[in-house]
């Protein structure tokens, strides 16, 4: 009997590490989400909109998932350094110049990239803030 | 009873002292003012107040025509300063006007004018590539080049808009983010913020106000 209370309180705390492990993802994921907001509203909503529907064919909108998931490993270097080639976004071309952010930290660009990718239809899930450093050294 | 009845007619005394008060809604007048002497028809001379008005001017616009106050006369129209590489309060101040535009379209008597304080880089075809990103076809929508002086002067004289370049500033220009509303007599009868969503929305209730003051 003993064994099993033991057993029992053994496999609890296990069940129990692992749920507040998912819980620290989630409480980051919030607090990305909810400075990225702010980020975004100060830095993107400008061009891309409040909705992230972009502007005419001047600034692209930012629903289309397929290629945010496709460039997924290039985001963050896009938002710092801006973007200066054409990009196919919704089968539509898009040429204008993006400009950068080189006042963005990396925690920033984290938190904005995190926001982008899990609103306006988005679903990509967490980035940590440490992914995205190793990133944004490798920027081309 | 007889305090019934009395009461009753204050009451209707002052609702209609009330709604006597009720004007017709009129926009105000923005700018320098003065007084002058001028004779009506009649030839009786009178006292009557004259406001400032925006002068003549001729400008390249998007199709690299030249256009001038002829353009806009007899039409209200909305005019507003800005450059195409602006990346700060330009494409939200856009992005709301055109909102305004599309709701006035069809409607002849308005007339959108942009002019462009960047005399460097927006020569006339980059202007061009600008409207047709943005989404404007057609003469309804002037993007406007000019040289420094003129355009600089139109802007901080008449339209009083502070415009200006500014090594500092992220664009290297800095500018107010005003939409003008300027009537039938090239008068200033309203400045709308064009980043605040509830000032645009202002400037939309706003030009069929000044729209119906003509048709009497």
């Amino acid at each position: 009997m003993r064994k099993y209370i033991i057993n029992f309180i053994f496999l609890l705390s296990i069940v129990a590490i692992i749920v507040s492990c998912q819980n620290q993802e989630t409480i980051d994921l919030q607090n990305y989400m909810s400075n990225g907001k702010d980020i975004y509203k100060a830095k993107c909503q400008n061009c891309h909109g409040e909705n992230g529907e972009g502007l005419g064919q001047l600034a692209p909108p930012l629903t289309d998932s397929v290629f945010l998931k496709t460039n997924k490993n290039r985001l963050a270097c896009i938002i710092k350094n801006g973007a200066n080639e054409s990009l196919i976004i919704h089968g539509k071309e898009y040429k204008e110049k993006m400009p950068a952010f080189p006042e963005l930290a990396d925690i920033d660009v984290a938190q904005v990239m995190v926001y982008v990718t899990n609103s306006f239809g988005n679903k990509q899930g967490f980035v940590p803030y440490t992914e995205v450093s190793t990133q944004l050294q490798n920027c081309k | 009873m007889n305090k019934i009845i009395s009461s009753i007619a204050i009451c209707l005394l002052s609702i209609t002292i009330l709604s006597s008060c009720q004007q017709e809604k009129k926009l105000p007048f923005y700018g320098e003012r003065h007084a002058e002497t001028v004779k009506d028809a009649a030839g009786v001379e009178k006292i009557d107040t004259v406001y400032q008005t925006i002068p003549n001017w001729s400008f390249l616009n998007q199709d690299s025509v030249v256009t001038t106050n002829k353009a806009t006369d007899g039409k209200v129209y909305v005019a507003d300063f800005f450059f195409t590489s602006c990346t700060t309060i330009c494409p939200t101040m856009h992005r709301n006007l055109m909102t305004v535009y599309k709701e006035f379209k069809t409607n002849p008597d308005i007339m959108f004018v942009s002019h462009t304080i960047d005399f460097k880089y927006d020569r006339p075809y980059v202007l061009k590539k600008y409207a047709q990103k943005l989404g404007v076809d057609g003469p309804k929508w002037q993007f406007l080049y000019g040289s420094k002086d003129s355009v600089y002067t139109l802007a901080e004289k008449n339209y009083l808009v502070a415009v200006g370049e500014d090594s500092t500033a992220k664009d290297g220009y800095i500018h107010q983010g005003y939409l003008v509303l300027i009537d039938k007599d090239r008068r200033i009868r309203g400045a709308y913020d064009g980043t605040k969503e509830d000032q645009v929305e202002q400037l939309k209730k706003d030009i069929p106000v000044l729209l119906a003051e003509y048709k009497k």
